[in-house]
């Protein structure tokens, strides 16, 4: 039940950070990073997972 | 490195002054405005010293863009977020990203070493005002900072009607719209997604929600007196033809400038069109499509597609001279350079500007065809670049009916400091095709034939004056048996 990020595709625009409506997106010495014990998948906030919709890279925000 | 124009330089001595402009009254004299004719003077004043809003002012003024802004809420086929090459210019593309705290460091950097600086600009990679806590964090402290350079932002328009009263409260006062199509069936083959409202939209659908939102943006910028610059990709097949319309449309909402760049495309740079094969327009094919669209809103001819963290006048590219590593830790800024070369500026206009209308005065007498001529300059308004040191070629129309700036034309420096390598001069040459004239400070003789064997005349003759100046010189001696005789 959560989603990570792919360090080696992430281009560290930080768009999934700003859209996150858990704030479960941070980051570690410059890559960023979903705790899964925050994220929900945004259910109950959003019909989609919100890193994944706007991330401009294809499979980097993908699910666990 | 380019080098950039130093305040001594811009002293150099001028040839001396031609025809009329040497007796009557200058503008500046007269308290009439320097604004080129057609231009609201209050319109003037908000422009004069922004490089890219003004042709006028791209000879004396630099901007710098800070990279703060990397989310973006769109796609497009001509971005591909992944890449960043230090050896690319084009727009989007970036070496370094910066926090608010690192931009303000180098912003303040950059103004106590280059005392052309005028505006700041947030122009990628992302989106401006979609990441616009990020912009808003540097804006405000550079603005406390050093409040007289301008703010400038470029966005995709999605986000902007959100931000509109902010931007303008802010007091920025120049705001770029990207708008490629006005037709969602055209914007779909451009744009493939947008994400809006928390959600990922595609296609069509996709094309039409930006477009509503761009012609919201844009409606809301004008209704608010911010200068709105519209920048349209021209991409052969997909939407060159179309760019009329969008012309149209902008200059009926109230868009200051247009701004037609064309598609910047190669496999290597990863981006869909790059990879599909989608080619670019040609020069000419660019061209064509400006001067067609000639008389709606002003066209843009001297965009250079600047990296999203250049610094220095547009043409030269100082980013690497400042990047993270080579700031001082804590530097407070020095006004003293920057107020030094705008009263030096505010000077030099004034006679810039009475030589320019001089030296239309001069054409106009002329019953000539129109040609273009090639000019070599490192800034200020004058003739004042070797050959074999110009990276840029500026390129101006001259025919009775005035001087235009038209484009330049990039070229790779022929001169290796004393020798200059034969592939490279017949790059020059390919460059510099349909050109009649190429104006210079100085020209060696080896150089000088080859363009001549290609049917371009080269001459140092006009070395140091104002660009103006010399090309109705050179036209005038060119076509000297075709002189009107009027009573």
């Amino acid at each position: 039940m959560a989603y990570k990020i792919i360090v080696s595709q992430c281009t560290a625009c930080g768009a999934c950070e700003f859209e996150c409506p858990n704030a479960a997106i941070s980051t570690k010495r410059g890559n960023y990073v979903i705790n899964a014990a925050l994220c929900t998948e945004c259910e109950g906030h959003f019909p989609a997972a919100q890193c994944a919709a706007v991330c401009p890279v294809p499979d980097t925000c993908v699910k666990v | 490195m380019a080098q950039i124009i130093t305040l001594e330089s811009l002293l150099a001595p001028a040839a001396p002054p031609t025809s009329s402009a040497a007796s009557g009254c200058t503008a500046s004299a007269c308290g009439s405005s320097q604004a080129p004719s057609g231009m609201d003077p209050a319109v003037w004043e908000r422009v004069k010293d922004h490089p890219c809003y003004a042709e006028e002012a791209h000879h004396y003024f630099a901007r710098m863009h800070v990279a703060v802004a990397p989310a973006c809420n769109i796609q497009c086929n001509y971005c591909n977020r992944k890449y960043d090459c230090a050896n690319e210019s084009r727009p989007g593309v970036v070496s370094e990203k910066l926090t608010p705290d690192q931009a303000v460091r180098k912003v303040v950097a950059v103004a106590n070493a280059v005392p052309q600086l005028s505006v700041l600009g947030v122009a990628g990679p992302g989106d401006a005002v979609y990441d616009w806590r990020h912009t808003r964090e540097t804006f405000e402290r550079v603005q406390a900072a050093i409040p007289d350079l301008r703010l400038c932002l470029s966005t995709n328009g999605l986000a902007l009607p959100d931000h509109v009263e902010a931007i303008a409260a802010m007091g920025v006062d120049h705001v770029t719209i990207t708008i490629n199509f006005i037709d969602p069936e055209i914007g779909a083959r451009i744009h493939p997604w947008i994400f809006f409202n928390h959600q990922r939209h595609t296609g069509v659908e996709a094309a039409r929600i930006l477009h509503e939102r761009q012609m919201l943006g844009l409606e809301m910028l004008v209704a608010r007196g911010i200068l709105a610059k519209v920048n349209s990709v021209m991409i052969p097949g997909i939407n060159d033809e179309h760019l009329a319309e969008v012309n149209r449309v902008v200059t009926q909402k109230g868009a200051f400038l247009h701004n037609i760049m064309p598609l910047i495309s190669d496999p290597a740079h990863g981006t869909a069109f790059g990879l599909f094969g989608q080619r670019g327009p040609t020069p000419a094919e660019l061209k064509a499509l400006q001067d067609r669209l000639a008389g709606g809103a002003n066209l843009m001819r001297h965009c250079r597609q600047c990296r999203a963290d250049a610094v220095g006048l547009l043409g030269e590219d100082r980013g690497q001279e400042f990047n993270l590593d080579q700031l001082p830790a804590e530097a407070a800024y020095d006004p003293a350079a920057r107020a030094t070369y705008r009263d030096l500026v505010a000077e030099t206009r004034g006679e810039h500007a009475a030589h320019r209308d001089a030296a239309r005065d001069d054409v106009a007498a002329m019953d000539a065809p129109a040609v273009l001529v090639a000019v070599a300059t490192r800034g200020g308004g004058r003739i004042n670049e070797h050959f074999g040191h110009a990276k840029e070629f500026q390129v101006y129309e001259v025919s009775p009916e005035g001087i235009r700036f038209t484009a330049h034309r990039r070229v790779e420096q022929y001169c290796q400091g004393g020798w200059g390598e034969d592939a490279t001069l017949e790059g020059v040459l390919a460059t510099l095709a349909g050109i009649a004239c190429v104006l210079v400070a100085k020209i060696g003789d080896c150089p000088r034939q080859s363009l001549e064997d290609a049917g371009i005349a080269a001459s140092q003759d006009h070395a140091y004056d104002w660009i103006e100046s010399g090309i109705a010189a050179w036209y005038a001696q060119r076509y000297r048996s075709t002189v009107r005789l009027t009573a």
